[in-house]
């Protein structure tokens, strides 16, 4: 008897388990043109369920959002436009609802914000790359900065001239050498 | 000015910890009503203590809200924290503070019985079955309450349980400020 009901329940369980999940959010969504579907897609998605923040319409099942998604159905069959549709539900649920904000004076550092933040960084690298590559020196200018004036060369030469080793033609050799190298 | 651009990561950090501090205070899940400073929406609807049949000829209209300053409050039987909340709206009515129902999304007789049992704070209940007036409102959830000036304009909105501490803040002053300056 035991080895029957075990499994028997386990089943029960199973079923249960998806009479409580996937009923929930069907409704009838009988639109007579598959534009009107992709609108009423496009606007559940970019409408906040006011009840359950950090939800859209579409992936609310609480009873405010099947509410919304019913009048939004209602008006797109009375052939409201997508504005007009966002004006209802703004003009009672506030643009808290609106996932995509308008364009009006309390939204503008959303939308510009991160335009100015851009330009901004791009200015800082562009000011740092420039004076960096000011500021650094090619092989060429290597050579530039470090050329000897007259004066100099004049110096150095005395200094070899009379240094014990400078009479050592091998290592006078092995100097000039290496500076035609480098 | 090179010295001073030493500091500049500095100043962003203690303007975004100011910023950040102050955001700590803020409910996140406040939600201004859309509703403010506007009129109560039009509405044509059957009371609640109407008998289910046959449907009777009046029905209640915003202009129930003419008048006199009053509170609107959405309750409902299925609504856990209304039945907290009621206690404080008995006390309300009785210090004369004229508060309208609106029975959000309800069945008639289980809100007829917990008005006989409870008791009844309302001047009036508005019976919305269909919760057309609650998505009118802008209503999420219950409770929710409106104050409601003489002319009929929403000037305050709270969402949640209103008791003591509440009406004292929030909404107490709103009310009083509108009964003791009457609009024009």
């Amino acid at each position: 008897m035991k080895r029957i009901l075990l499994p028997l329940v386990f089943v029960g369980a199973y079923l249960f388990s998806f009479s409580l999940t996937s009923f929930a959010a069907i409704e009838a969504e009988d639109f007579s043109s598959e534009e009107l579907r992709l609108r009423y897609q496009t606007l559940v998605d970019e409408t906040r369920c006011p009840k359950c923040q950090n939800q859209n319409l579409a992936g609310s099942d609480s009873p405010i959002s099947a509410d919304l998604r019913g009048q939004i159905r209602r008006l797109l069959h009375e052939g409201s436009s997508d504005q007009e549709i966002a004006g209802y539900l703004v003009a009672r649920y506030g643009d808290y609802v609106l996932y995509r904000p308008r364009w009006q004076s309390s939204t503008y550092v959303l939308w510009l914000g991160p335009i100015i933040l851009l330009l901004l960084a791009a200015a800082v690298v562009f000011t740092v790359v420039r004076r960096r590559r000011d500021d650094a020196v090619g092989e060429g200018d290597i050579d530039k900065k470090n050329a000897l004036n007259a004066a100099e060369q004049a110096a150095l030469d005395q200094v070899l001239d009379h240094s014990p080793i400078s009479h050592s033609p091998i290592k006078n050799d092995r100097i000039n050498n290496e500076r035609s190298a480098s | 000015m090179e010295r001073f651009k030493l500091f500049i990561p500095l100043l962003i950090f203690i303007l975004l910890a100011v910023a950040l501090y102050f955001g700590l205070d803020r409910d996140p899940s406040a939600m201004p009503s859309a509703l403010i400073d506007k009129s109560v929406p039009a509405f044509t609807l059957p009371s609640l203590a109407d008998e289910e049949t046959p449907v009777t000829e009046t029905f209640l209209t915003e202009k129930l809200f003419q008048g006199e300053a009053a509170l609107l409050n959405v309750w409902a039987t299925w609504c856990v924290s209304c039945r907290m909340e009621h206690r404080y709206l008995m006390d309300l009515a009785k210090l004369g503070v004229p508060i309208v129902g609106l029975n959000y999304k309800d069945e008639r007789g289980a809100a007829q019985r917990w008005l006989v049992e409870l008791g009844d704070p309302y001047r009036e209940v508005i019976f919305d079955a269909e919760g057309s007036l609650g998505l009118d409102l802008g209503v999420f959830g219950a409770p929710e309450t409106y104050v409601v000036d003489g002319q009929g304009m929403i000037r305050y909105k709270y969402v949640g349980v209103v008791d003591e501490r509440v009406w004292q803040q929030k909404i107490g002053p709103v009310f009083h400020g509108l009964q003791e300056s009457p609009t024009p």
